[in-house]
């Protein structure tokens, strides 16, 4: 059984950013999602930072993606790479090309040869994040579950260890949007179309299914944000939660790329040392004008 | 006498194929520092959506279909039908066309029309113009008509009066 928690912890976002303590987004922006022509290329920036979608904290370091920068604080604990994962229509994983890391942003292009639908996703396998006290002091550990009984001092207590695993996806369509792409891998939180991602329009609504371990999960809390949130007052944001059958409706108001994150956390039925389990799914998406 | 014999025939045949649809578009003419020609998708729909595309206008000059870079700007067409073909399309693709009317005449015997069920339709014609705007325009229509029919509408950025002409 699925426990919603309505709180939105800097964990959420720590999942994407394994050490980060502060609770900051991650995402990548294509320079569109819908092309035309043989020849098509997108370009997409990759970054850590609140706003969306403006890069201004830290560049998100992506496996074989550009020069990652030299961590000035020598004390810094190793940091497991994001690994970018392009793949095209035919099922074929595509490299990315030109990558590049900046001050605040990485970038790299996409050449698009196929027709169809491509999914740049950026996932990997769970990690792991332990919380404690120790002689009254606020602790926290990362590492494989397998060590977390050596890792953590004899007095500790209220001892917290999350599994968390995170997915974020963008999609693009040349020509006819196609859906390969969205066979589910079964693990952690995936999304389903019902309305293709590369078909949105605004004033209309759009449904998407979300399966957590491959099977649809209600209950999940999705929300979703339009970008431009330095240039308004609010934050305009739209929540749902999913229904019995995993399924959640967005009525877009306004064109333009929004930011969806779902999330899940699990405390029921999670296996010892683990005491909670959270899933996040996030994708940026673009919305046409009508 | 052989003359004689065939003209019932072909008053006949003049006759069936008399129906037509006359489109006619006009490009207006724009007070602008850098002008390119738009790009223009002329279509029919009806309420459950595309039902048959009439012309489509594009730069087809650029090299390796360079050209067909920016129908996704014509983004109501890209989505109803443009994404799902196979361009240049004979019949359909068309250079673009210069400041001015352009007219266009579909016979009865046209693959769209020839395929058009009796029924309420809409005309639809969308504009997107390089380091410009975009603009759709709907004129609706009743197909078939029994007597002469003319519509007409005017888009008020990027195209200028649209009208069209049926013919029984």
């Amino acid at each position: 059984m699925l426990k919603q928690l309505t709180r939105w912890t800097a964990l959420a976002i720590a999942v994407t950013l394994p050490l980060s303590a502060n609770a900051h987004r991650a995402w990548m922006l294509p320079s569109t999602t819908v092309v035309s022509g043989d020849n098509a290329w997108i370009s997409v920036d990759a970054a850590v930072a609140n706003d969306l979608f403006y890069f201004e904290h830290h560049p998100l370091v992506l496996e074989g993606i550009g020069q990652p920068p030299q961590r000035a604080d020598g004390n810094a604990r190793p940091r497991a790479a994001n690994r970018l994962v392009i793949t095209a229509p035919d099922g074929e994983e595509v490299a990315a090309q030109n990558g590049h890391v900046g001050k605040y942003r990485s970038v790299f292009d996409v050449e698009i040869t196929q027709k169809g639908t491509y999914k740049l996703a950026v996932a990997g396998a769970p990690r792991y994040f332990a919380r404690y006290q120790e002689n009254g002091e606020e602790r926290r550990w990362m590492g494989e579950l397998a060590d977390v009984g050596d890792a953590l001092p004899a007095n500790a207590q209220d001892v917290q260890v999350s599994q968390m695993e995170s997915r974020m996806e963008v999609f693009v369509t040349s020509g006819e949007p196609t859906d390969s792409v969205f066979a589910p891998t079964g693990q952690g939180l995936e999304l389903q179309p019902i309305t293709h991602p590369n078909d949105l329009f605004a004033t209309e609504t759009a449904e998407f299914v979300f399966l957590l371990d491959g099977k649809p999960a209600a209950g999940v809390e999705v929300n979703v944000i339009p970008g431009g949130i330095r240039h308004r007052d609010g934050l305009n944001d739209i929540r749902q939660t999913t229904d019995a059958d995993g399924k959640v409706a967005f009525t877009w108001p306004s064109a333009g790329f929004w930011w969806l994150e779902a999330k899940v956390v699990q405390e029921d039925g999670v296996q010892a040392p683990l005491t909670q389990r959270r899933a996040t799914y996030s994708a940026t998406l673009e919305v046409m004008a009508p | 006498m052989r003359t004689w014999f065939l003209l019932p025939l072909a008053a006949f045949a003049a006759h069936a194929s008399a129906a037509e649809m006359t489109v006619s578009v006009e490009v207006p003419r724009l007070a602008v520092a850098e002008y390119h020609r738009p790009y223009v998708a002329i279509w029919i729909e009806n309420g459950e959506g595309h039902v048959a595309d009439l012309s489509v206008w594009y730069d087809l000059k650029l090299q390796d279909n360079e050209g067909e870079k920016w129908l996704k700007d014509m983004r109501q067409w890209w989505r109803r039908s443009g994404r799902s073909l196979a361009l240049p399309a004979d019949g359909l693709s068309g250079a673009t066309r210069p400041v001015g009317e352009h007219s266009l005449t579909f016979p009865a015997d046209h693959s769209a029309l020839a395929a058009l069920k009796p029924g309420d339709y809409q005309l639809v014609v969308e504009a997107a113009r390089e380091v410009g705007g975009r603009e759709l325009v709907r004129l609706p229509f009743s197909w078939p008509v029994a007597d002469q029919t003319e519509h007409q509408v005017s888009g008020k950025t990027e195209l200028g009066n649209i009208s069209l002409n049926i013919q029984p």
